[in-house]
């Protein structure tokens, strides 16, 4: 019976960290400025590849579960930190952000 | 069991979606008008190969690719880090 409770939640988690993968890349390929790509991939990037590997941390042993843990913890700190970076860096070569609609923009 | 094996093929193709998503978040770091946008795709796809690394450390379970896969993302964090300040500076040693 739990066995049969952790499948179906790994299944879930699975499932709905594919789809948060998916949502990031469409916005990477989408949306129209440096500030927005990085909204839309940060953000679904870090909270669909913490749903994977929650998906596989459900089905493994102890000692592989603590490292697949620390993976997530290690994306968790990183993810966020590189976008703020990375907007730093970008904000400072000059690039400003698309303020207001866009439609002559796109 | 049922669940065991739908889950088995779920890894398999989540593997094949992240593979074709990585194709498709080239085009960004290809296209890309400025640099940052190429390090914004560049990040992501470090974070995709990551999760194929641990995909297929569950898929062919071998245990030791997880280590691969926390020194990978590492790495792929002094690359994201490397590339900002030298488009920040303009040199990595100020």
């Amino acid at each position: 019976m739990l066995d049969t409770i952790l499948y179906i939640v790994s299944i879930i988690s699975l499932v709905v960290g594919m789809f948060f993968l998916l949502v990031a890349t469409v916005g990477l390929l989408r949306l129209p400025d440096v500030y927005n790509r990085l909204h839309a991939t940060t953000k679904c990037d870090t909270l669909g590849s913490g749903l994977v590997l929650l998906s596989l941390v459900l089905q493994s042993e102890l000692a592989v579960a603590i490292r697949l843990a620390l993976l997530i913890i290690f994306i968790l700190i990183t993810n966020p930190t590189a976008a703020h970076v990375i907007a730093r860096a970008a904000y400072t070569t000059g690039i400003r952000p698309i303020v207001g609609r866009s439609e002559s923009n796109d | 069991m049922v669940f065991e094996q739908i889950l088995d093929i779920l890894y398999a193709l989540g593997a094949i979606l992240v593979m074709v998503l990585i194709f498709l978040s080239m085009i960004r770091a290809l296209v890309g008008p400025t640099a940052p946008d190429r390090v914004v795709a560049i990040n992501i796809i470090t974070t995709y190969t990551l999760i194929i690394i641990t995909l297929i450390a569950r898929i062919y379970e071998q245990v030791y690719f997880l280590d691969i896969a926390m020194v990978y993302a590492l790495m792929g964090f002094i690359t994201t880090i490397g590339v900002a300040k030298y488009l920040e500076k303009g040199a990595l040693d100020k």
